[in-house]
C-alpha cells in the first residue's frame, strides 16, 4: 500500500491484513511500556484544515507509538491562514522529508493532490463530504471484534448521508466486507442516484428491527438554514434512535461528535449497546496498523539491512 | 440587422494551391477531389486535381488531405480585459488558427464586463491589431452582468457588438430579459443565453447523479438548466425576439429545445466537445483541469441526447466554450477549482476521434456543424464555394496527435483533451485570405 487515499482502493482481504495487523498493537497496548520502535528515524506530518478531535489526535498518538517524529500542521494560525496553497504547504512540509503526510480537508481530492505533489505516503484522513478510509477501518475493526465476519449482516445507515464522507467510506467498506446495506434518512439528505452504489434506499426507520447494527450519522445544525429539513424537532421525530427504535440486540454506532437529543438520545448513548467508546479506542490500533502497512510492512521478513541503517523500521514486538 | 462586424489583424493574403485535396463544405453541396486555389483573398476556383496553374502561387500537395470551410466557434472566452494572465486576443486566437478557426465570438464576462461602446471599440481595435482570426464581440445584457439594469444596448450595437450574453451568469430575472427581447426589436442582436437556475444550481460543482453521489460533490440537476430553457423559449416566442441557447448538457434540454424549435420560436443552440464525448464518469479522476467546467459534464443518456440533437438539427452548431484558466487556478481540489476548459484546439480533432472515426456521426454533418455558429449572430458561414472569402481548414485525417506534447497555442493548459491521442489534425488554416496557421512539421510546397 503506497497511500490510503480511499477505502475503495482496498480489497476485502487488504481490510483483513490492516485489521489483523491492528490487533496485534491491541495487544501491545496491554503492555506496560506501549511504545514500539517500528518507525523510529522517520517523520509523520499531519496536515489538518478542518477541527478535528479523534482523527488528529489518533493519528499523533498512533505515530508516536511507532517512535516516529511528529509534526503537526493546523490550517488555523499557520500560514494557512495568510493564504498559502495546498500546493505550496505541501512543499515546505516536504522540506522536513515526512515519510508519511496524514491530511484532512474540506474538500474532496485533497489527498490524491496531496500523493501527486509529495514523495511521502499520504494517509487520507477525511476530503471534504467524499472519503474518510481511516474511519471505516475502525469501524469495520470495532464490528468484527464484537460479531465476527460482517458477511450476510445487516447494517442501516441513518441520518445525513449527502454532507457524510463516513457514511460514503463505510458504505464502500460494509459492502466489500459482505454486508448489506440500508441508507435512511430524509430525502433531501440522501444524495441522488445513492442506490446504484449498490444500498438500498429508505426514508422510514419502520423497518430498522430487521438490522444487525444501526450506524447513525451527526446532524449538522445548520442544514435547518437550509431547508434540507424543516426543524430538529421534525428531523427527531421521523430519524432519531432513540430507546423505543432499537432494539436489545442491535448494535449502535456513531462516528462523533453527537448531538445528544437529535440523532441519537442519551439513553442509547450509554447503553450497553453502543459501541462509541469502542470505535474510538480502535482508531488508535487501527491508524497504528495504516502507518505500519505505510512504511513498515513491505519490509518485514527482509534481510537485514546492512550497516547500521538507523531509518530501517524494526519489526513489531521488540522493545523500544 | 446591421452587418455583422468582425475584426482581424491586417496583413498579407498570398495566393494558394491546395493541390489534389479532398474537398468538403456539405452547406455549399461540394464534395471531391479538388485543387483549391485561393487568390486575392478569396476561393478563385475549384479545379479538377492537379489541372490548375500555379501562377505564382504557392503550392500545397494536399493529397490525401481534407479542405472543409474554416471552422466559426460562437462562444469563446479571451479574458481581455483584465484576465490577460489566463488569455488574450493574440493567443486566443493563435488557439484557434490551430483548431482550424477562422473566426470566433468572445464573450462579455470580463474584468470588468464588457458593458460599455468604448469597450467594444478598444476590442475592435484590440483584435485589429493581434488576432489572427476574425473576432467578433459580444457585450453583456445587463450593466456589469449584475442583472439589474439594461446595457445601451442600441449603442453597443452601433459601436459593432454582434449580439448580447451575460455568460458565465444566467439572467435571473425575468422582467430584465423580457426588456432585452423587447428592446432586441430596435437594436437586433441575437440575445444569447447561459441557462441555469442559480437556485437549483446552489454549491454544485458537477452533474447530479450516482457519481456526485459517490464522491460527495455537491451536484448541479439537469433541470437547473432545461427549467430555464423553457422559461426563456416561452418568453422569447411571446416576444418574438430571437435567442441562442449556449452550451446544452442535457437531455432535458434538448426535448425543451426540440419542443421550442417546434413551436416556431426564433432559437438556436449550441453543443460543447467535452459534451458530446465524455461524461461524469471522468469526474471520478477529481482532476478540475480537465473535467470541471459549467455547464458540468452529465450522464451518458444526456451525451447521447446530444449526439442525437446535433444529427436531426436541435442543435445547430458545435461551440468550444474554450474557457481558459492559470495553472494556480486549477491546481487545487475539485470543489475550488475555476469552472471551465480550453478547447478550441482539439475540437475537430476530439470530436473526429470520438464520434466521427467510430461511425456516430457523419464526417459531413460534423463540418456542417463547426461552421453553423456563424448565422445564428448575422455572420456569413464560412464557404468553399468559388467567390467566397478564402477560410480554409486543411486536415489530415490519419495523424495521430498527443494533446499537450508540444504546448498549447493558447496561454492555458487546462484542455479537456490533455494527455489523450487524437486522430485527425489541422495543417493549415487560412483565415479572412491570411495564412493564419500552419503546423510546425507541416512545410509547404516550393513557390513556381
Amino acid at each position: 500500500m503506497k497511500h490510503l487515499l480511499s477505502i475503495a482502493q482496498l480489497s476485502q482481504a487488504e481490510i483483513e491484513a490492516i485489521l489483523d495487523r491492528a490487533e496485534s498493537f491491541a495487544e501491545v497496548g496491554r503492555r506496560d511500556i506501549k511504545k514500539v520502535p517500528t518507525l523510529r528515524g522517520r517523520t509523520v506530518a499531519t496536515l489538518f484544515y478542518e477541527a478535528s478531535t479523534r482523527t488528529s489526535s489518533s493519528f499523533e498518538l498512533a505515530a508516536k507509538r511507532l517512535s516516529a517524529d511528529l509534526v503537526s500542521v493546523k490550517a488555523a494560525g499557520s500560514s494557512v491562514d495568510k493564504g498559502e496553497s495546498l500546493k505550496d504547504t505541501v512543499a515546505t512540509l516536504s522540506a522536513y522529508e515526512p515519510a508519511v503526510i496524514v491530511i484532512r480537508h474540506p474538500h474532496a481530492g485533497a489527498a490524491q493532490l496531496v500523493a501527486d505533489w509529495s514523495d511521502a505516503a499520504v494517509v487520507n484522513a477525511g476530503d471534504g463530504k467524499h472519503e474518510h478510509p481511516s474511519q471505516a477501518l475502525l469501524d469495520v475493526y470495532t464490528l468484527r471484534r464484537q460479531m465476527g465476519a460482517l458477511e450476510g449482516k445487516r447494517i442501516w445507515i441513518v441520518g445525513d448521508v449527502l454532507h457524510s464522507r463516513v457514511a460514503r467510506s463505510n458504505l464502500i467498506a460494509f459492502r466489500e466486507m459482505g454486508a448489506e446495506i440500508t441508507v435512511c434518512g430524509p430525502p433531501a439528505l440522501i444524495p441522488r442516484g445513492l442506490e446504484q452504489l449498490g444500498c438500498a434506499v429508505t426514508h422510514s426507520l419502520d423497518d430498522l428491527g430487521e438490522a444487525d447494527v444501526v450506524y447513525a450519522l451527526r446532524l449538522q445544525r445548520e442544514r435547518m438554514r437550509e431547508s434540507f429539513v424543516p426543524s430538529l424537532r421534525e428531523y427527531a421525530t421521523h430519524f432519531q434512535i432513540d430507546g423505543r427504535r432499537l432494539g436489545p440486540r442491535q448494535l449502535l454506532m456513531h462516528p462523533g461528535p453527537v448531538n445528544r437529543g437529535v440523532e441519537l438520545s442519551a439513553e442509547v448513548i450509554d447503553s450497553p449497546q453502543s459501541l462509541i467508546a469502542e470505535q474510538v479506542a480502535s482508531g488508535l490500533v487501527v491508524r497504528m496498523a495504516i502507518l505500519y502497512e505505510l512504511l513498515a510492512a513491505g519490509d518485514e521478513g527482509s534481510a537485514p539491512a546492512s550497516g547500521d541503517d538507523a531509518s530501517r523500521p524494526t519489526p513489531i514486538g521488540q522493545p523500544a | 440587422m446591421s452587418a455583422a462586424q468582425l475584426d482581424m489583424r491586417p496583413g498579407e493574403t498570398p495566393d494558394v494551391v491546395l493541390r489534389g485535396a479532398s474537398v468538403l463544405d456539405p452547406a455549399a453541396g461540394i464534395e471531391g477531389q479538388h485543387d483549391v486555389v485561393v487568390r486575392e483573398g478569396r476561393i478563385a476556383e475549384l479545379a479538377s486535381p492537379g489541372s490548375a496553374a500555379l501562377d505564382g502561387a504557392e503550392e500545397v500537395d494536399a493529397a490525401g488531405l481534407h479542405a472543409f470551410p474554416a471552422f466559426f466557434d460562437p462562444h469563446v472566452h479571451l479574458r481581455v480585459p483584465g484576465q490577460e494572465h489566463k488569455e488574450d486576443i493574440e493567443t486566443g486566437t493563435r488557439s484557434a488558427a490551430a483548431g482550424g478557426f477562422c473566426g470566433v465570438i468572445a464573450m462579455a464576462n470580463t474584468e470588468p464586463p464588457v458593458s460599455a461602446p468604448a469597450d467594444i471599440d478598444s476590442l475592435r481595435e484590440a483584435a485589429r491589431a493581434a488576432a489572427s482570426v476574425k473576432v467578433g464581440f459580444l457585450a453583456t445584457v445587463s450593466e456589469g452582468m449584475r442583472g439589474e439594469e439594461l446595457t445601451e444596448m442600441a449603442a453597443l450595437r452601433e459601436a459593432g457588438a454582434l449580439g448580447f450574453s451575460d455568460d458565465g451568469l444566467p439572467i435571473r430575472g425575468t422582467r430584465l430579459l423580457r426588456r432585452a427581447l423587447q428592446y432586441q426589436r430596435l437594436c437586433g442582436g441575437t440575445i444569447a443565453l447561459h441557462e441555469e437556475d442559480p437556485e437549483l444550481s446552489g454549491s454544485g460543482v458537477m452533474h447530479e447523479g450516482p457519481v456526485s453521489a459517490l464522491l460527495g460533490l455537491d451536484g448541479i440537476p439537469s433541470i437547473s438548466e432545461s427549467t430555464m430553457i423553457a422559461r426563456d423559449a416561452a418568453l422569447a416566442g411571446y416576444e418574438n425576439a430571437r435567442i441562442h441557447v449556449q452550451h446544452l448538457s442535457a437531455v432535458e434540454s434538448v426535448e425543451a429545445v426540440r419542443a421550442a424549435k417546434a413551436a416556431g420560436v426564433q432559437i438556436t443552440c449550441e453543443a460543447t466537445p467535452h459534451h458530446l464525448c465524455v461524461t461524469d464518469e471522468e469526474v471520478r479522476s477529481l482532476d478540475p483541469s480537465r473535467f470541471k467546467m459549467n455547464p458540468p459534464l452529465r450522464s451518458e443518456a444526456d451525451r447521447q441526447a446530444l449526439i442525437e440533437g446535433l444529427r436531426d438539427g436541435t442543435i445547430d452548431c458545435v461551440a468550444t466554450d474554450h474557457a481558459p484558466h492559470a495553472a494556480q487556478e486549477k491546481e487545487v481540489p475539485f470543489e475550488e477549482a475555476a469552472m471551465g476548459v480550453t478547447g478550441l484546439e482539439t475540437a475537430f480533432a476530439a470530436v473526429h476521434t470520438d464520434l466521427v472515426l467510430p461511425g456516430t456521426i457523419e464526417l459531413s454533418l460534423f463540418v456542417e456543424r463547426l461552421g453553423g455558429g456563424a448565422e445564428p449572430f448575422g455572420v456569413q458561414r464560412p464557404s468553399l464555394a468559388p467567390g467566397s472569402e478564402a477560410n480554409v481548414a486543411l486536415c489530415d485525417l490519419a495523424a495521430e496527435w498527443t494533446v499537450g506534447e508540444d504546448g498549447y497555442e493558447s496561454r492555458s493548459s487546462n484542455s479537456w483533451c490533455a494527455g489523450r491521442t487524437l486522430t485527425g489534425r489541422v495543417l493549415m488554416t487560412i483565415a479572412g485570405g491570411q495564412i493564419a496557421y500552419r503546423l510546425r512539421s507541416f512545410s509547404m510546397g516550393v513557390a513556381a
